[in-house]
């Protein structure tokens, strides 16, 4: 696993206090993981945080799983 | 359109004195002080370096961990209580029609450590603020939080005014099921000020002791030497019932919610008028309310807070109110052991005039070591010692800043 993926698990976890074994890519925040649409908006900005980041609210509005949240940082810290 | 009358059913608190209804009660009647150190952070800066704080409090035995993380520590304090008074009611909830079931609660400040948690790491540079933040700081969050929880859909809001607020939600309380607007009606208050913006803020308007050296003394009301009131923090939550239907149930019976008064002071910010004209017409009006005689009152949970000035206002204003029979009822500050829990102090002192109608002992008014010359030494203000005494009738004041008084009246069925 990637350093990245690793960090935004983490993040994951600790903000929806859900277990580690959850959070697989396909995993949605909203339909697999329980989050609202605050817990979302809170998510995208500690992703933002920990990866020194800016992500638009349009694209934000696209990351809606595990795995496309870790594409995005991914990409945008090469 | 003939008033219908009101029941406790319910109780439950998470306080400095204890963290369930007995352990509360325990404490309250052998006079024992919730005061010491702050522990929740590094005081050693601050003026005030002591507070009565809750002890040994896992909320995780009462939510899950995203519930904790989301929720400021008054809400965390209002789910406690309130969980133990649903399970105390005895009521069979599957049976109750949830949409007659509301929810007023009392909180003077809300949220002030979320508040000032997420003020402090703003960045202009990146002027955000948590999705969180409003929702989680918000003083009304509690009582919304509460309806969620069980699903009682029910009038719902909260009360704020400071002192007196948690007082203020019971009488409102009291009124829905009184006027038919509901049934059942979760109530009481929660306050959580023992942090750093609290303890400075409070210590600038030189409102709290400074007695570093000695917390547990520091909160003696009507003593010469008080030099302003102990943070206190937690919660006291009740469910009020309509009288019939309580009976018809067979519940257990804590006590009648009889009567509330409501008045302003109307006098200064903060002081409270030194002839206490506002604490005379609260407790007035609180016994028209009740359709009862100042001389059946048997015994007065007071403000007294231990601040200078409103310690010699209160007892004018009691003597006032009760002529001659001033000097026969039964007078204690239970702040002197819980310290000032602010917006829910109503709560967690209504709570101490059922446990006392319970019980038949007056909880005592500790670490008095001097009269006051400027205060009536005449009345029993139950220094030092409980008090065994049949107690019919009790009544709570609650005085805030702004001046907003509330005065409860409880009777024993």
């Amino acid at each position: 696993m990637s350093d990245v993926a690793a960090k935004v698990k983490a993040i994951i976890v600790d903000k929806l206090g859900v277990d580690e074994s959850e959070v697989v890519p396909s995993a949605s925040f909203t339909n697999d993981l329980g989050a609202d649409s605050l817990d979302t908006v809170e998510l995208i900005m500690e992703f933002e945080k920990e990866f020194d980041l800016a992500i638009p609210d349009d694209e934000a509005e696209k990351i809606s799983t595990v795995g496309e949240a870790i594409a995005h940082i991914e990409a945008a810290v090469k | 359109m003939e008033l219908r009358r009101v029941v406790i059913t319910g109780v439950g608190t998470i306080n400095p004195l204890g963290n369930s209804v007995t352990e509360y009660w325990e404490n309250l009647k052998n006079g024992v002080s919730g005061a010491g150190l702050i522990t929740r952070f590094d005081a050693s800066k601050h003026k005030t370096q002591f507070a009565c704080e809750v002890k040994n409090f896992d909320p995780s035995l009462y939510m899950d961990r995203k519930e904790v993380r989301k929720h400021d520590l008054y809400t965390q304090f209002a789910f406690v209580s309130t969980e133990q008074a649903i399970q105390d009611c005895g009521l069979n909830w599957e049976n109750v029609d949830h949409d007659r079931v509301g929810v007023i609660w009392g909180a003077g400040i809300g949220g002030l450590q979320t508040f000032f948690e997420e003020v402090r790491s703003f960045n202009e540079e990146n002027p955000r603020f948590s999705p969180f933040f409003i929702p989680k700081m918000i003083a009304n969050i509690a009582g919304g939080l509460i309806s969620i929880k069980y699903g009682f859909r029910g009038p719902n809001f909260t009360t704020v005014s400071a002192c007196a607020s948690a007082s203020h939600a019971m009488i409102e309380a009291f009124n829905m099921i009184r006027l038919g607007k509901a049934d059942i009606m979760i109530t009481g208050g929660s306050e959580a000020g023992v942090n750093e913006a609290g303890m400075a803020g409070f210590n600038s308007m030189r409102a709290i002791s400074t007695r570093n050296d000695d917390p547990k003394t520091a909160s003696r009301p009507f003593d010469p030497d008080r030099d302003g009131f102990v943070m206190g923090e937690g919660s006291s939550a009740f469910v009020f019932e309509e009288y019939e239907s309580a009976v018809k149930r067979g519940a257990k019976i804590y006590a009648e919610m009889a009567g509330g008064g409501m008045s302003a002071d109307a006098f200064h910010m903060t002081a409270p008028d030194p002839e206490g004209k506002g604490a005379n017409l609260v407790m007035k009006w609180a016994l028209e309310d009740a359709g009862i005689k100042p001389e059946d009152v048997d015994y007065i949970n007071v403000h007294g807070t231990s601040t200078p000035l409103g310690d010699i206002a209160e007892p004018k204003a009691i003597i006032k109110t009760f002529g001659e029979h001033a000097y026969k009822v039964s007078i204690s500050s239970t702040k002197s052991m819980t310290g000032h829990l602010l917006g829910a102090a109503g709560a967690v002192e209504g709570l101490a005039c059922i446990l006392a109608m319970q019980n038949n002992i007056v909880p005592p008014t500790i670490n008095h070591f001097t009269d006051d010359p400027e205060i009536d030494n005449n009345l029993d203000f139950t220094f030092n010692v409980a008090k065994e005494r049949e107690i019919k009738i009790a009544i709570s004041n609650t005085f805030g800043f702004g001046g907003h008084n509330a005065t409860l009246v409880f009777k024993k069925l």
